[in-house]
């Protein structure tokens, strides 16, 4: 049910989409639609980065993977592991933001005869997780050549990288290859592994099926049945001015994938998809562990009454004496 | 310490810069499809003939089949030396680029270009065949 129920929502999508286009109401999948998935997405981001924003900033977490700073200078600091200053804190994020650093520890526990505990490196995550992310990020750059009245320079070698290897007429993207192959591993992964299995929520499914259906959806376009190419670019450039016009004969499959793109849109703000912006906000990642250098204060602390000892010297200095204690002030 | 600040500052110039981006590099650039001419020399002595414009299949499948069309021609003239292709209707055309489909469409900047530069597709055709030489109109 875990598993059904997401697929269950994402094929109902699919069909609600193409029910729709097939009843000619592309002015409602093709500009209503979008429009308010856009504005549900940027003002979810933004609500939701306030209220993290909003959160006060923990003591600096030093469980780091590197040695610290020392004040002897023959232990060799690990700049980028335990960074004191603000450029070895952006090296570690932009080096767990592009490669996913911290996922490359992954380990797998495993319980063998004996018994005995066995730890050992597990890397597929990690090349699947990264994969996936990468390929992403191509195809949607990559789709801004139907954003653009004049398709830059940048975009045009990007799209011809990608397709270097002339497979087929249209040629074949290999990041669509790469795209639909991790998602199904990340899929598979979650069902065959057991302990993943048993963690694996609706919201662990539903965005891998959503993500899935956009891309099959789109290489469906782009393959097998063709939609009317330049129309799509002008319903788009339509958007993107302010003045939506619905050509005509688009073809359905395109209102589907248009569709799941903006339900993807509308989730994003309300899930674990927000990760593109929370990992920014990792406290063992974007602190420099200087926490000897510089006094932090919590920031939630209140002003505490202190009691010195020379105030209490001097509540009790007489009985002090009469029982013979020292006493710092006569 | 709290990071509200900083945080709205990066997400309102993030977006902007990144997600706005097709809708500021657009504005003042008019929102047209890219018109086609069918009005060579040969496709006028075809329509005088036959009384109307048309191709080896119709519009449609033309519109989004071309590039597996010309694909498998190719296949079958450069692999099976099979030169004679029969279409939906049962006409048989010479499976030529250059004789068939460039003789009607001689008008490469108005024809082929248009919708490619339009969608930034770079077809490779042109990496063997030769361009025809001509004006832009």
């Amino acid at each position: 049910m875990k598993i059904l129920l997401p697929l269950f929502v994402v094929v109902a999508l699919v069909v609600i989409a193409f029910a729709g286009a097939q009843a000619n109401l592309q002015a409602f999948f093709g500009i209503v639609v979008p429009y308010a998935a856009v504005a549900v997405f940027i003002l979810g981001f933004i609500v939701r980065a306030l209220k993290w924003g909003s959160s006060p900033v923990p003591f600096r977490i030093p469980t780091t993977a590197g040695q610290m700073k020392s004040f002897a200078p023959w232990i060799k600091q690990n700049k980028i592991d335990n960074p004191s200053s603000r450029l070895g804190v952006f090296a570690r994020m932009a080096l767990e933001v592009l490669v996913f650093r911290s996922l490359f520890r992954n380990t797998k526990t495993e319980l063998h005869d004996g018994p005995k505990l066995v730890y050992g490196s597990e890397k597929f995550l990690w090349l699947a997780g990264l994969a996936f992310h990468w390929s992403f990020l191509i195809i949607f750059v990559r789709h801004f050549r139907f954003f653009m009245q004049d398709v830059p320079f940048v975009i045009k070698i990007m799209e011809s990288l990608d397709s270097f290897l002339q497979i087929g007429a249209p040629l074949l993207y290999l990041t669509d290859v790469v795209l639909v192959g991790a998602v199904t591993y990340l899929f598979l992964r979650r069902v065959v592994m057991p302990q993943i299995k048993f963690i694996s929520l609706p919201a662990d499914y539903f965005p891998l099926f959503l993500i899935l259906g956009i891309a099959l959806s789109g290489i469906l376009m782009r393959y097998f049945t063709k939609v009317h190419i330049v129309g799509v670019k002008g319903l788009v450039m339509g958007l993107l001015s302010f003045s939506p016009v619905i050509p005509e004969g688009i073809g359905s499959i395109f209102y589907v994938h248009l569709f799941l793109v903006s339900v993807l849109l509308v989730y994003f703000p309300m899930s674990k998809l927000m990760h593109m912006g929370g990992v920014f906000l990792s406290p063992t990642r974007n602190m420099a562990n200087n926490n000897r250098e510089v006094r932090h204060i919590n920031p939630w602390n209140y002003p505490v009454h202190v009691h010195t000892y020379e105030e209490y010297e001097n509540d009790f200095r007489e009985k002090m004496k009469k029982a013979g204690l020292p006493v710092e002030k006569e | 310490m709290k990071n509200a600040g900083t945080i709205v500052i990066v997400v309102v110039v993030g977006f902007v810069a990144f997600f706005g981006f097709p809708f500021y590099y657009n504005i003042g650039k008019a929102n047209e499809a890219p018109k086609l001419k069918f009005d060579t020399p040969a496709i006028l002595e075809w329509e005088k003939v036959n009384g109307k414009k048309e191709c080896v299949e119709p519009k449609e499948f033309m519109r989004g089949e071309h590039m597996q069309l010309l694909n498998q021609w190719r296949d079958s003239v450069v692999r099976n030396g099979d030169r004679v292709y029969v279409n939906s209707q049962g006409r048989s055309f010479t499976m030529s680029f250059q004789n068939t489909c460039m003789n009607c469409h001689s008008n490469k900047k108005d024809f082929c270009d248009k919708c490619h530069n339009y969608l930034g597709v770079k077809p490779y055709c042109w990496g063997c065949h030769i361009a025809p030489k001509e004006k832009q109109s």
